[in-house]
């Protein structure tokens, strides 16, 4: 097991399986020559030459949908952006081919499709580039969507998005290719749909997933600190969602939190919360807390960008509020 | 008829020019009942007939082998027809049949049969000419020798899928061919009246692309100049921009008055007059290999098989209940 960043984490799932699939091929934006506008794509063109590392120009619209007719052919495309914000360009591509050629074929044309890239805000990138998509992508039936956490989980989840046989979002955290965890050699292969408790706890349930994953973390211990035991569940996918996993850790708790980077209105916490409420309404001992960015657009202003932005003290805030502490 | 007179290769060749005859009749006499079919409330939403582009479908489809791609808009039965689907699946598809080429998920407007190459009707305007292209990417990423035709109308060129994807085709010399249906209207808005430039072709230029202007009311120059792009893919891998002028006589859509306040009555007539069908029904008849009694016996056998289609398509049950949450996601 090696310590790895989270970008290197990631290179290594795609280099792993392109060596282990000829049909595996990555097209994008600068993910070539640049070797990656975050370096994931690292090393690749060198090693699988530009059939295979394909650099694009910029027409997101344009090399989604034929990433998408690559892989009504059988081809298994990995499609680059350089962030969601721009991969906004390409929903109909997302929404309108890859997640209804099957529906829509009657089943003939399955789609073997990776869409992946920087999700969420970064640190004073204004309106335009800090943006969280995942409720927007996970309401659309005939997508998967998975947001890993963690260098360990970003390299389990990404190899199985390129061998599943529908197409996959993996929103990676722009704030998280630095960080560093422990990565298992090889073949690691983490299924979509299962959530993780990253922390073990009794008290109530932290509620999370991509970076938000870091906020919990820190929310629970300055909470054990308060004598409050707060497990975190890490949901690691958005669509498929582990629902017994939340289920059975709020039976256990009683009490949830929900956090997300997105804005609050019709977000994954909503859904999360319109689970428990139908779900686990006998268990609840008090109504559910969601901490979401601001709804506003991100302000440039390092203040304000803070103040829009989820925190730990925000989520300790939450905590309290279920536990009746405050 | 005289037993001297022809070559082999003028016989492939009429040959070739009777099944061109007949797979427009067919499109032809299909269409008619779907429209019957569409008055009668058993086909829904909406159905946009070829009627009048028949020989645009019928010439590129004959340039092409038969594993080759076609994918198309959402006016597309006719090339679902030439590509090898049968008028029954097609007839219903457009029911919503179970025994539908899409089993009855699809519709009008997303008729597909991936094994023979016919790779959907795409029902966003301008949003299959990237898949074209992925297609043509795989092929040649695979070294399969397949070329992609993607038929679209003009419409589509306003949108920007298409220049994106003629750029990246044109860049990475992908096997495809571009073919612009120009049928002179989106709907009820005349191309002039919201394109700069008119004549498409023109758009290759842009993009350092081969391009021909193309007569599509004659199925033999379609099939002619699709030849021509066809080789330039197979052979050199490069993409083709074919603007093929064609007129449709019918509405936009069944719900669209056949000619609406857009055109003239006048104009639709004066079109007629350059019928696809007539035409190369005259040229054969002139060439002696057809008459007056073959063409009204072909015509009666295509009434036929349409009719039969109409009824295999009511008589064909409905998906079942349990088809709702099929194929959404594979396992």
């Amino acid at each position: 097991m090696a310590t790895l960043t989270y970008r290197d984490a990631l290179n290594q799932a795609l280099r792993e399986e392109m060596q282990r699939d000829p049909n595996v091929f990555l097209m994008g934006e600068e993910v070539g020559v640049y070797q990656g506008a975050y370096k994931v794509s690292r090393g690749l063109l060198e090693e699988f030459g530009p059939q295979r590392i394909v650099d694009t120009p910029i027409a997101e619209l344009g090399f989604a949908g034929i990433g998408v007719g690559a892989a009504m052919s059988g081809l298994r495309p990995v499609i680059e952006f350089m962030t969601w914000n721009f991969a906004v360009l390409a929903l109909d591509q997302i929404v309108n081919s890859a997640a209804k050629m099957l529906y829509m074929s009657g089943g003939q044309i399955s789609m073997p499709i990776v869409f992946r890239g920087p999700n969420g805000a970064a640190l004073q990138l204004a309106s335009q580039h800090s943006q969280a998509w995942e409720s927007w992508l996970a309401h659309i039936p005939g997508l998967k969507v998975v947001a890993p956490a963690t260098p360990a989980d970003a390299k389990g989840l990404l190899k199985s998005a390129i061998r599943d046989n529908n197409p996959v979002i993996v929103l990676e955290g722009e704030m998280l290719y630095n960080i560093k965890g422990e990565v298992p050699d090889g073949e690691h292969v983490v299924p979509i749909g299962k959530a993780d408790t990253k922390r073990p706890g009794t008290d109530v349930t932290l509620v999370c997933h991509s970076k938000t994953l870091t906020v919990a973390l820190k929310a629970a211990e300055q909470l054990a600190a308060q004598n409050v035991s707060a497990e975190v569940l890490d949901l690691r996918s958005l669509r498929p969602l582990d629902e017994s996993a939340i289920l059975e850790s709020v039976k256990k708790t009683n009490r949830a939190v929900v956090v997300e980077e997105g804005w609050p209105h019709a977000g994954i916490g909503a859904q999360i919360v319109d689970l428990i409420q139908r779900d686990a309404f006998d268990d609840l001992d008090a109504p559910v807390q969601r901490v979401t960015q601001a709804d506003v657009p991100m302000p440039y202003n390092k203040l304000l960008e803070r103040a829009a932005k989820a925190s730990p003290e925000r989520v300790v805030a939450a905590a309290r509020r279920v536990l009746y502490l405050d | 008829m005289t037993a001297t007179a022809r070559s082999p290769k003028d016989t492939a060749q009429t040959e070739l020019h009777l099944k061109m005859l007949r797979q427009m009749l067919l499109i032809r006499r299909f269409e008619e009942k779907a429209a019957e079919a569409y008055a009668l409330g058993k086909i829904g939403g909406f159905c946009h007939l070829y009627i009048g582009q028949e020989a645009v479908a019928v010439g590129a489809i004959a340039a092409l082998r038969d594993d080759d791609y076609v994918i198309s808009s959402y006016r597309e039965h006719g090339q679902a027809l030439v590509k090898g689907i049968s008028p029954s699946a097609v007839m219903a598809e457009l029911f919503g049949k179970a025994t539908g080429c899409s089993k009855g998920k699809g519709g009008s407007m997303h008729l597909f049969d991936a094994k023979r190459g016919f790779m959907g009707g795409h029902a966003i305007v301008g949003g299959h000419i990237p898949l074209a292209a992925g297609l043509a990417f795989a092929s040649k990423y695979q070294s399969q020798g397949k070329v992609c035709v993607c038929f679209f109308g003009e419409a589509a060129v306003n949108i920007g899928a298409f220049h994106e994807t003629l750029n990246m085709a044109s860049v990475w010399k992908l096997p495809v061919i571009f073919l612009c249906e120009n049928n002179r209207y989106g709907m009820g808005t005349a191309f002039e009246r919201v394109a700069a430039v008119t004549d498409i072709v023109e758009h290759a230029c842009s993009y350092d692309m081969a391009a021909e202007l193309v007569d599509g009311m004659n199925a033999l120059t379609v099939y002619d100049a699709t030849r021509r792009a066809v080789e330039r893919a197979r052979k050199q891998s490069h993409p083709t921009l074919l603007e093929v002028r064609t007129y449709r006589y019918m509405g936009h859509s069944m719900s669209d008055p056949l000619h609406g306040v857009y055109r003239t009555k006048d104009e639709v007539e004066e079109q007629k007059a350059r019928d696809p069908i007539t035409h190369l029904a005259g040229k054969l008849k002139e060439d002696g290999v057809i008459d007056q009694a073959a063409l009204d016996a072909m015509d009666a056998e295509l009434h036929a098989e349409v009719e039969q289609a109409v009824k295999f398509a009511d008589e064909s049950p409905d998906p079942d209940p349990a088809e709702l949450f099929t194929d959404v996601l594979v396992d």
